[in-house]
């Protein structure tokens, strides 16, 4: 496995406490983790297992209570808010479970809704949006809206969504968990060839041993630890 | 930044149709509410006081007894005035361009098979002078009519129609009870009086006639002046008031018992009435622009909840707190405006039909348009700053994961 100088993810000690006193929840223990450029990796665990916690904070979405985050090299655990919206605006991408698309609103404009905060001139937008949709396999649907497309389809916006501003690291969180076997097939060979064609870090929680297969490596959570950390040898065509 | 925040709110705008139909829906009763009521009560002023123009220019009136208050005993008690008043008003203030008696007492006007009931002036050729009125056709009473107390007379608009039709009714003789008089004039019409009387409802004699043949007596019951043009009116007024007093032999400090009256006090005392009612129905309209806005915060609320995972999709994707509140912001603000642009086209449209309704001129008043959009944006940024907050407060992960 090829690795590069700085981790894009670099994780050390990282723990997260939920309240205080009696009440007090530890959903991370102590966390050590590395995620280099190009890797393809799931995190699996039961619920509990603070698997959605970790992602949270590597998504940028939330701050560790300990520990130390840095991402390209960059400590970014105690950035304000906006700071965070700027990461996650220009290096990070997300896919979610229930798809999160904007309803009655075209899957072109979906697509472009994180280049409009990035300010992307309109020509540049349409043109972009175009491009994503085309890669993940829905030209000529660009005028649709979420509810005229299946569920299969409705996720590749929001991959197209995820990927049209070249991200960092792609974070999906358990993007076939509403899709039925065929479409989750598809969606994960999207997935695979985002990673091996484009060369996009993708981090995903999922707890389907099937899905998780198709990754390169496979972290396992439980109670707030890493139980294991392991290569996988990636399922192809099934 | 701006720019993308109007972008996504003009989005969301669309998106919604009738929900923001809806939302705008107060906002444009409220405002198009008090443009109407503002028209409306703006065309009335101005009807006042085209009404009081009407009633002749720099016009005052001098009355026996003591003025719109003066209990009618009082009135009766107070001595008449006579002809020598008028003429030593006429002289001896310098002011008054010309001054004329009147007498006036109900009759009743006959010609052939019809029959009116009227009002009979006794007055001197001055009158249609004082009184601003031209006539129509004929001409005014003669010297020697006047000193004679002939019997002649000068027909009203209204009479005229009322007794002659499309007749013409010059030379003709009609009766004033039983008074017998050749018609020698009719007067323009006038129309009615801002008090709603109609003007053009009497007839014109000499004072002598009226006073020889009908009340028997000299007496004379007010005296109408004219003031000179770009004389003020108060300095008239005053001089009036002092000479009367002395040919009354009222000592000073008492009440006097007549009273003169400028007809501009009492067109700026009506002008008042009406702006005062003006300003009465704006502001209750504008209590129903409030609720407007209130309406306005009540949908931006809902929609900030049922939007919650939106807006957290919008967060992760990048968006920053305050890229969520401006866009909620200028939502209810485009919102407001949009019901405010709608409200002004309404209230004028509504203005101009209620106008030509109760036949007052259309007046548009630019201020009250400029001043309702802008109170209506106002409504928008205020009514919308808390739902907007809100929308901008949300923890991201809390609302990704909102159902």
């Amino acid at each position: 496995m090829p690795s590069s100088p700085t981790p894009v993810i670099d994780l050390s000690q990282v723990t997260k406490i939920y309240g205080h006193g009696e009440g007090e929840v530890r959903a991370l223990r102590g966390i050590d983790l590395r995620i280099n450029a190009g890797e393809f990796v799931a995190v699996m665990g039961p619920s509990g297992s603070g698997k959605s916690t970790c992602m949270n904070i590597l998504g940028c979405l939330d701050t560790p209570s300990g520990g130390a985050y840095k991402f390209l090299g960059v400590p970014v655990g105690n950035m304000s808010a906006d700071q965070r919206a700027l990461l996650r605006r220009n290096y990070l991408g997300f896919v979610f479970q229930g798809f999160n698309l904007l309803s009655r609103t075209t899957a072109l404009e979906n697509v472009e809704l994180p280049l409009v905060y990035r300010h992307v001139p309109k020509e540049e937008r349409h043109a972009l949006a175009r491009k994503a949709l085309q890669e993940v396999g829905l030209s000529g649907r660009e005028t649709h809206v979420p509810s005229q497309l299946s569920g299969g389809q409705q996720q590749r916006v929001a991959i197209a969504r995820a990927i049209v501003t070249q991200p960092q690291v792609l974070f999906a969180d358990e993007p076939t968990g509403n899709l039925d076997t065929a479409t989750s097939v598809e969606i994960m060979k999207l997935l695979t060839s985002l990673n091996e064609q484009r060369g996009i870090t993708i981090a995903m929680v999922t707890h389907e041993p099937d899905i998780a297969g198709w990754t390169r490596r496979i972290v396992r959570f439980r109670d707030g630890h890493i139980e294991s950390d392991q290569a996988n040898e990636p399922v192809r065509e099934h | 930044m701006f720019g993308n925040a109007i972008i996504l709110a003009l989005r969301e705008i669309r998106r919604n149709v009738l929900r923001s139909t809806l939302t705008i829906l107060g906002i444009v009763i409220g405002v198009g509410a008090v443009i109407t009521m503002v028209t409306i009560g703006e065309g009335a002023t101005a009807q006042v006081q085209a009404d009081i123009q009407k009633l002749g220019s720099n016009l005052l009136q001098v009355f026996r007894g003591q003025g719109f208050g003066g209990g009618g005993g009082s009135r009766q008690a107070a001595p008449p005035f006579s002809m020598d008043d008028v003429e030593a008003i006429k002289n001896e203030i310098s002011g008054v361009r010309t001054a004329t008696p009147t007498i006036g007492t109900g009759t009743q006007a006959i010609y052939g098979n019809s029959n009116w009931a009227t009002q009979v002036q006794g007055t001197d050729d001055q009158y249609i002078s004082v009184r601003d009125w031209p006539l129509a056709s004929g001409r005014n009473f003669s010297e020697s009519e006047l000193r004679a107390g002939a019997a002649v007379c000068i027909l009203g608009a209204t009479v005229q129609r009322e007794l002659f039709g499309s007749e013409d009714p010059l030379g003709a003789n009609i009766r004033l009870n039983k008074l017998s008089c050749q018609v020698i004039g009719t007067l323009s019409s006038k129309g009615q009086s801002g008090f709603g009387q109609d003007q053009d409802d009497l007839v014109v004699v000499p004072l002598r006639t009226i006073q020889r043949r009908v009340v028997g007596n000299s007496d004379v019951s007010s005296i109408m002046v004219s003031a000179r043009d770009g004389v003020s009116t108060e300095k008239v007024q005053a001089d009036i008031e002092s000479l009367m007093r002395e040919r009354r032999k009222i000592r000073p400090g008492a009440d006097p018992d007549f009273n003169v009256r400028d007809l501009k006090e009492i067109s700026s005392a009506m002008t008042q009435t009406t702006r005062v009612l003006t300003t009465l129905l704006a502001a209750v309209a504008a209590v129903s622009l409030l609720v407007g806005g209130v309406g306005i915060m009540n949908i931006m609320l809902v929609s900030v909840t049922e939007r919650t995972r939106e807006i957290g999709t919008r967060l992760a994707v990048g968006a920053m707190a305050r890229d969520v509140l401006l866009q909620f912001l200028i939502e209810a603000v485009t919102l407001a405006a949009f019901g405010g642009i709608i409200g002004i086209a309404l209230g004028l449209t509504a203005g101009a039909l209620a106008t030509h309704a109760f036949n007052v001129p259309f007046v548009l008043n630019v201020g009250i348009v400029m001043l309702s959009f802008g109170f209506s944006a106002a409504v928008g940024i205020i009514f919308g700053y808390f739902p907007a907050r809100r929308a901008a407060q949300l923890d991201p992960i809390e609302a990704l994961r909102h159902e």
